[in-house]
């Protein structure tokens, strides 16, 4: 099986186990607290680390290029309440055109 | 929305208004896994059965930047984590016996998920409404990035390789509102930070995923 054939399958599988875990496995029971407050901040922990390796990122090294100026832009539309599509057009088309400048 | 309990159509006209969304994604993740070496059928059936967007970018883009199977598979189960507490809060309304809410319930995603909750309480028919029209749009989407994407050009001339940190970024600002969740937010953003220049890839972001201890903070 290739790697990308592994990832489908493995994250597959634990995605539905987790959506179903409510309604086939726990019913009305709720979860312990100590676990609720560690899956509570899973997402947020995961996303910024994902914004700092896609920024970032390289090959074992900092890079920081075209990457930030459209992500910059991004942030402008984040503060300015734009809907998510937009955000991520602008970040794209201000990185797109720096690049094409640079 | 009207008196009485809602139906079936009531959850896809509610989900209407924000259907150019899961197309675009779902393409623009098809034009990424294609991109990162997915093949072009990993990635539609991938979004037929996970069916949850930023865990699926994030395996995406880590097989992209060479990351490997374990880190790709860790970050979007963490991300996806968040789907026990989401699917405990609907566990009560999906009707029928165990294999149907186990299918049911795949129909769980953050969206189809707010919608059913808008009115006070969780409604299955908008839940089940929005999700079906969610899934086809998302499994289309992203089967038109894959199959066609190359008619589109290179991932870096389109700025994907900025769009993905925005869009990352969009989906962790809602999250910020709350103190303990900046504070592993801010931590695991360090961690990677200094790990990536010394680490190799997909190391710093399971490092990261430390971060989360901050919730056990009083």
């Amino acid at each position: 099986m290739t790697d990308a054939w592994l990832v489908v399958a493995a994250v597959g599988l634990v995605t539905v186990a987790f959506k179903a875990a409510g309604p086939v496995l726990l019913g009305r029971r709720p979860l312990p607290p100590r676990v609720l407050a560690l899956v509570e901040v899973l997402a947020p922990v995961m996303l910024a680390a994902l914004v700092v390796t896609q920024a970032v990122g390289g090959e074992r090294e900092l890079v920081l290029d075209e990457r930030l100026i459209g992500l910059a832009a991004g942030v402008v539309a984040i503060a300015l309440r734009a809907p998510l599509l937009v955000v991520i057009v602008a970040a794209g088309a201000v990185a797109a055109v720096a690049r094409l400048l640079t | 929305m009207e008196e009485g309990s809602p139906r079936f159509r009531d959850g896809v006209l509610a989900a209407l208004p924000l259907a150019p969304a899961p197309i675009l994604f779902g393409a623009a993740f098809g034009v990424l896994a294609v991109d990162a070496g997915m093949g072009r059928l990993a990635p539609i059936l991938m979004s037929a059965t996970t069916f949850a967007g930023s865990a699926q970018f994030a395996a995406a883009s880590i097989l992209q930047t060479g990351g490997g199977v374990l880190a790709a598979v860790v970050a979007a189960v963490l991300l996806n984590a968040r789907y026990v507490p989401l699917s405990v809060a609907v566990a009560a309304i999906f009707p029928g016996n165990r294999r149907r809410r186990l299918v049911e319930s795949q129909l769980i995603v953050d969206e189809s998920w707010a919608l059913a909750g808008r009115g006070g309480r969780f409604e299955y028919a908008i839940l089940a409404g929005a999700g079906v029209l969610f899934w086809i749009l998302w499994v289309g989407g992203t089967a038109l990035g894959a199959l066609v994407g190359d008619a589109l050009g290179d991932a870096q001339t389109l700025g994907l390789d900025a769009a993905f940190p925005a869009l990352f970024l969009a989906l962790l600002v809602p999250y910020l509102r709350s103190r303990r969740a900046l504070l592993a937010a801010l931590l695991a953003a360090g961690i990677t930070l200094a790990l990536l220049p010394v680490a190799p890839a997909g190391v710093p972001i399971v490092a990261a995923s430390v971060a989360c201890l901050v919730g056990l903070r009083r």
